[in-house]
């Protein structure tokens, strides 16, 4: 093994980590979540069309592949006239993708506080919204941390998808210095490892969250 | 002399599907009286209390208080969508300001604190200050004996505890009149004591009241009507000393012998 290329190419690669893929993570997990409030809220609506809706949503995005998905938004859509770089490509790609998947943890997470929760909020005077957001999605949010921190650490993982839609990012990156000096095995494993560093940490992170949340029940 | 009812519910009925739980009841509550509601489990004691405050949406009948609100229920849409169904829904939701209910089972907000969860609706949907809404609470749970627990967590409190924060949770609305559905039901029998005691305090204050309850005793004792109930429909109603003494009817009868003397 070439211990001078593995330790020369750590710090590209992690960098390639630190500025392409965790910031596509984070910002793409951020708008999917608010996009995952919004179609629970219309799986969860009583009007058949809306929740309709929410289904069609959840099932296209859950029945095809993120790669199918990433590939119509970037190389699709020029098609039709539409051309987007990149990165927004790729975020607007995995926000979608995280608002299919996230949708239905909080649809479910919502639906595991007890209704006496709802109608407690509303014998002290709340409308249904206000009892959803001062009482109920506090609850659920203790309830959704662990499966979306699942959900947040695939997408870490996903996101190296972008490498083939010219993202620069930690895969893209050990690509580049594996064509160049041919040590295929070593670049990919090196960047599998730095891939697990990154996910082990966030599993920290989780556990402080949730201990952070249980405080009460 | 005769005062109007600060409540009236005529005709109710309701069903859920083939089972008709409510079947044309009439209630009447009087400014400072205490109504008791009694009767077999499924009876529809609950359902009749829950009607009260719209948290159950009947399919005909009406529900006045004195003052406003008055909503008639006319069988439309019990859905919330729609624009039908969207005017049955305020018309039930205009209900609860007038009064608070207390649960069987508490329902405390769990991620709230004992402080905040009798602050909340005061500040949240009454618009009281905070620094108002939070010495009233004090005063309200110094009452009932559990200042001291203001900034614990529902969970880290027994059962009677929470109860208790639940009626104080009710009266910090300052509602006209409170509902209280089995509130000792849930508890365990040492514990069912104190929360009684509070709901007596309350009746001698002069707070209109109706209670579903299976303590017999406490009806007795602080109920001034009781309403017996079977099979979705008042049997028996009357002053709790004739009624329990000397029932009507047969069926009044039977249920006060069975859970009286329970091993007969």
């Amino acid at each position: 093994m070439d211990v001078q290329l593995f330790t020369d190419s750590w710090w590209p690669l992690v960098l390639g980590g630190l500025t392409g893929t965790i910031p596509l993570a984070l910002v793409s997990f951020a708008i999917g979540l608010v996009l995952a409030l919004g179609v629970a809220m219309l799986r969860l609506a009583a009007h058949p069309v809306l929740s309709g809706v929410g289904r069609a949503y959840v099932s296209a995005i859950r029945g095809t592949p993120l790669l199918v998905q990433l590939f119509v938004i970037f190389y699709g859509l020029p098609s039709l006239g539409l051309t987007i770089d990149p990165w927004p490509s790729a975020v607007i790609a995995f926000s979608l993708n995280v608002g299919g998947y996230a949708a239905e943890v909080i649809r479910a997470a919502i639906l595991s506080v007890p209704t006496g929760q709802w109608e407690a909020g509303y014998v002290v005077g709340m409308s249904r919204t206000r009892t959803l957001r001062r009482i109920v999605l506090p609850q659920a949010t203790r309830v959704s941390v662990p499966p979306l921190s699942n959900t947040f650490i695939s997408l870490v993982k996903d996101t190296s998808l972008a490498s083939l839609i010219l993202v620069t990012e930690l895969f893209r990156e050990a690509q580049e210095i594996a064509a160049f000096t041919s040590e295929f095995m070593l670049l990919y494993v090196e960047a599998g490892i730095i891939y697990w560093i990154f996910c082990t940490v966030l599993s920290f992170g989780q556990t402080r969250l949730e201990r952070k949340l249980e405080q009460y029940v | 002399m005769s005062e109007a009812p600060l409540l009236t519910a005529t005709g109710l009925h309701l069903s859920f599907g083939d089972n008709h739980v409510l079947r044309g009841i009439d209630l009447e509550v009087r400014r400072g009286e205490v109504v008791a509601l009694i009767g077999p489990s499924g009876s529809g004691k609950t359902t009749l209390l829950r009607s009260l405050n719209g948290l159950a949406a009947p399919d005909a009948g009406t529900v006045a208080f004195d003052g406003g609100p008055s909503v008639t229920f006319d069988g439309g849409p019990r859905r919330a969508w729609g624009r039908a169904g969207r005017r049955a829904q305020a018309a039930r939701d205009a209900l609860r300001d007038r009064s608070a209910m207390v649960f069987q089972h508490h329902h405390l907000f769990p991620h709230l604190t004992v402080l905040q969860n009798v602050t909340e609706g005061p500040v949240q949907t009454r618009c009281v200050p905070r620094a108002e809404a939070e010495s009233r609470a004090l005063g309200l749970l110094e009452r009932v004996g559990l200042a001291d627990k203001r900034d614990a967590y529902p969970r880290e409190l027994s059962g009677g505890q929470q109860q208790r924060v639940g009626i104080v949770r009710a009266l910090a609305l300052q509602p006209d009149l409170l509902l209280f559905d089995e509130p000792t039901s849930a508890l365990d029998p040492e514990l069912v004591g104190e929360v009684l005691t509070v709901m007596k305090e309350l009746a001698e204050e002069g707070w209109t009241m109706v209670v579903v309850t299976h303590e017999l005793q406490f009806a007795r004792a602080v109920a001034d009507e009781v309403l017996f109930l079977d099979d979705g429909a008042v049997v028996e109603r009357g002053a709790p000393s004739t009624m329990f003494s000397a029932p009507r009817e047969e069926r009044t009868r039977r249920f006060l012998h069975q859970v009286l003397h329970p091993l007969d």
